[in-house]
């Protein structure tokens, strides 16, 4: 079977926490554990300082397991709310991230 | 989970559980009569199945461990902590019974009736305060009645009270995006705003990035760095407070440069000429002095907006906070005016409330209409602060808190002898100087506070405390702007609580002077929802929301020219001149200055040097958290987790002088007050400036006096203070451009 994934294109994440937080209600998560999370990217040039995010799944994601069964998108790609999560097979997102400046693509299964 | 059994009810978020101030739509999941989970609704055009970290909680929200679920009476001294649980019954017959004796003592204006944040709460709180009999609708301690309306007033005052405008991301367009009415701007200045914490003043933050996604570039107006800045063209990093600087500098080079849009100023726009006099005080050479901001760059920025047609402002809330805030907002209204941004597609768009329906009556206009002209203005005689500010009287019915707090000190003119205290934390947010109304509202002879949970103000001042429910658990409705919702009851009450709407129209059925004419609570929301041609079951019906049809007044675009804004029906503004006023009829005569200019902060390293040499950092509060609402939501487990502690933002060589590393316990210190909180070391702040998150408290410590939640440990606003009100009444206070010192904490540890 496929493997699938999740392609997060990066640039557009602003760091609002909204797919952690879908991920832990999916899931009930306890404090500290969760599927994907979300860290700052200080980068600090000469004239300028840049504020990027960086989400990254964990060894928690479970690709939304029981939506994606019943045809459902995971909830942190529906919730997003920069809408840069893509949900699909290793290989497709793999094409797409071709076009994708700043992205990164996540098997975590 | 299997999920697919689940109920599943559409509805829209406001108040109570995600807190903010809303409109996304959602999908609440019941099962067994219970809230599974909550999603957003992707047929919803607002957010388009989208929601934030606060949405997502609430389920944590509405099964809490610490939600109040009866009513209580305070049985101990203030402060004491003991409660006893007592019936509606006998929790209204109290309240009746000393509200009625207050009223007839001292006249029913000496009850104060309390709100926090503009959520569906305008409604209920007005209706039960008019019914009553008293003028004092208040945000207490709010110094300068600094958040949204200096920003509405200066708009009224410039292109009507039918004239409020936001930047356009098609949120007025059903189809929205595809729409083929709108176009994106090709600018947006994002002005004093962090668009990432959610849906303030009813703007999702997000369609900013949508519109970026479309082609929309960016130009921001920031002290800090953030996500936004990062990716905008142009970053004017000026130093805070100065923003009306920074607007005045933007239409010198648009007006000297001859980059205004000819056409819309001489065909719409009255007194263009003076406000050219007016700007030629603010080239961008003295802008920089004054700003910190290169003259080069604010050159660029206003060229590139004004050139860039249609390009598009969306601001904050420190804008109101500004010295003189209404003058800055007035500044900032006139670069969109004289570029001819308004009303059109991808420009700052005019937002009226969806099919006329009022649920949150901004301005004294919307009251008249809603509770009658003759009650509003026989009790506006006695409003506190209205007479003292023709601004305060003539534009929104609200008092000044600035006056207030004096006038609960003073007893003068006339004693403050009760308060009704909704949704609303006083102490622990948005009060300027909190210890100080903490003094005067102790001794106040009774108040009520109605919440959800227990605060540093409801602890520290409820005689009776009324539980709320939240959003899942209500019935309301919803215009702020578009589109018409509705937000539907998917399970019971928890416990014994009630609605505001509920425990208002009962409150006021029991004090009201003239008979009240509602039944129940949905007769009171159809009646309402009439001026739009439709109720409350129809709306559910249809998933929760409806757009206004086309040619309606609250659609957009050029209603201006198709005759849409004024009352008479006439093409142009609703204005004294019918035209959009660069120079304003309305603040003239309302005894100011019709036309916009600079104020410096009163305390800031120009205005009190000596005071910089001891306090060498300027203090700015008030950034938002994406998964905070204000003094909100510190005890959901979910939202906590992701921002744990109260931080200083504090730039890393400034703190590396300091000895302060990463995560350090220090003191934020100034002549008004001391906090501690976290050291957030980064080169995101200025090396000059410290920025404090406001409204924090830790609800898992003691709650009874003296430490009340901790809030005077960790409550920002521990240094700010009242009485920097401008000369409108509005904005002028230090909740953004303060000064501070840093402290470390011993090792850093506590
Ligand atoms: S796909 Fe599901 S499990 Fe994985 S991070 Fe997203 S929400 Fe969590
Ligand atoms: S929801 Fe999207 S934008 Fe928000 S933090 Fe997660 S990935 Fe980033
Ligand atoms: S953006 Fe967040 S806070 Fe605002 S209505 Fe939506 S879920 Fe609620």
């Amino acid at each position: 079977m496929a493997r699938n994934g999740l392609l997060i294109q990066y640039e557009w994440c602003t760091g609002c926490h909204a797919c952690e937080v879908a991920c832990k209600q999916e899931h009930n998560y306890p404090a500290g554990v969760c599927g994907i999370k979300v860290v700052e990217v200080v980068n600090a040039g000469q004239d300028k300082v840049f504020v990027d995010f960086a989400p990254f799944t964990t060894r928690f994601c479970d690709l939304c397991a029981d939506r994606t069964k019943s045809g459902e998108e995971p909830t942190c790609v529906k919730h997003c709310q920069a809408t840069c999560i893509t949900y699909g097979t290793v290989a497709a997102l793999a094409k797409e991230q071709e076009k994708m400046p700043r992205s990164s693509l996540f098997a975590p299964k | 989970m299997a999920k697919s059994t689940d109920q599943k009810i559409l509805s829209t978020l406001w108040s109570a559980g995600c807190g903010s101030h809303g409109g996304c739509g959602c999908e609440i999941f019941v099962k067994d009569g219970k809230v599974t989970r909550i999603e957003g609704d992707k047929n919803h055009p607002w957010n388009q199945g989208r929601l934030c970290a606060k949405g997502l909680a609430i389920t944590q929200y509405i099964y809490h461990k610490d939600r109040v679920l009866y009513p209580l009476k305070r049985v101990g001294e203030r402060g004491e902590g003991k409660w006893q649980r007592i019936s509606w019954e006998e929790a209204y017959g109290t309240i009746e019974t000393r509200l009625k004796d207050i009223r007839a003592k001292h006249g029913a204006e000496s009850v104060i009736f309390c709100q926090g944040t503009g959520r569906d709460i305008g409604g209920p709180i007005t209706f039960l305060m008019y019914a009553y009999g008293s003028p004092n609708w208040v945000q207490v301690g709010l110094a300068g009645h600094a958040c949204y309306t200096p920003r509405l007033g200066a708009m009224a005052a410039t292109l009507g009270p039918s004239g409020y405008c936001v930047a356009d991301c098609s949120q007025f367009l059903e189809e929205r995006y595809e729409s083929k009415e709108w176009t994106p701007p090709k600018y947006i200045i994002i002005w004093a705003q962090n668009f990432t914490a959610g849906c303030h003043d009813g703007f999702y933050g997000h369609w900013i990035v949508d519109c970026m996604k479309r082609g929309t570039k960016l130009i921001s107006i920031d002290p800090r760095s953030t996500w936004w800045t990062t990716r905008s063209e142009i970053h004017l990093q000026n130093r805070p407070g100065t923003d009306g600087a920074t607007a005045l500098g933007m239409l010198n080079v648009i007006i000297n440069e001859n980059l205004y849009d000819k056409k819309f100023v001489e065909k719409w726009c009255y007194g263009f000429e003076e406000l050219r006099k007016r700007v030629q005080e603010y080239p961008p050479e003295k802008v920089e002095q004054i700003t910190g901001v290169p003259a080069h760059l604010l050159r660029q920025a206003a060229k590139l907006y004004a050139t860039s047609k249609p390009s598009a402002i969306q601001w904050g809330e420190p804008v109101d906070a500004m010295p003189a805030g209404s003058v800055v907002s007035q500044a900032i209204t006139l670069l969109w005016c004289i570029t001819g941004n308004v009303d059109n597609p991808g420009g700052n768009v005019i937002a009226r409330n969806s099919h006329g329906v009022t649920t949150y009556p901004f301005s004294s206009a919307e009251l008249s209409e809603l509770y009658g002209v003759d009650l509003v203005k026989r009790l506006n005689e006695k409003r506190i602060g209205a007479n003292d500010y023709p601004m305060i009287k003539g534009f929104r019915g609200w008092v000044q808190p600035d006056v207030l707090i004096n006038q609960m000190e003073t007893g003068k003119p006339y004693p403050v002898k009760g308060a009704w205290i909704q949704t609303s934390n006083i102490i622990g947010g948005q009060a300027a100087d909190p210890r100080r109304h903490y003094n005067a509202m102790k001794k106040l002879d009774f108040i009520v506070c109605v919440d959800l949970f227990q605060t540093p103000t409801t602890m520290a001042l409820a005689d009776i405390f009324l539980p709320a429910v939240s959003i899942a658990e209500k019935e309301s409705f919803r215009t702020w702007w578009q589109p018409l919702g509705v937000s539907v009851k998917a399970i019971d009450a928890l416990g014994e609580c009630k609605s505001d709407w509920e425990i208002n129209l009962e409150m006021a059925k029991r004090l009201a002077t003239t008979p009240i004419k509602y039944n129940n609570v949905r007769e009171l929301i159809d009646s309402r929802l009439a001026a739009g041609n439709t109720n409350f079951e129809k709306l559910k019906a249809k998933g929760g929301w409806e757009f206004p049809p086309k040619g309606h007044p609250s659609r957009p675009y050029y209603r201006y020219e198709k005759g849409l804004l004024r009352k008479d029906g006439k093409p142009g503004f609703e204005t004294p001149t019918g035209k959009c006023e660069l120079y304003s009829k309305t603040f003239e005569e309302w005894g100011l200055d019709p036309l916009p200019y600079y104020e410096e902060p009163k305390e800031s390293p120009i205005a009190t040097p000596d005071l910089s040499k001891k306090y060498p950092f300027i203090l700015t509060t008030g950034r938002r958290s994406p998964v905070f609402f204000h003094s909100e939501l510190r005890m959901i487990p979910w939202l906590r987790e992701l921002d744990p502690w109260p931080v200083a933002e504090i730039n890393d060589k400034a703190a590396a002088s300091l000895g302060i590393e990463n995560n350090d316990w220090v003191y934020v210190e100034n002549m008004h007050g001391k906090i501690k909180v976290k050291a957030k070391v980064t080169p995101t702040a200025p090396a000059n400036v410290v920025t404090v998150p406001h409204g924090w408290w830790l609800p898992e410590t003691d709650g009874k006096a003296p430490n009340f939640f901790s809030t005077w440990d960790h409550n920002v606003n521990n240094l700010t203070t009242m009485g920097n009100q401008g000369k409108s009444g509005f904005g002028g206070t230090n909740y953004r451009s303060g000064l501070c010192r840093l402290v470390k904490i011993q090792g850093g540890k506590e």
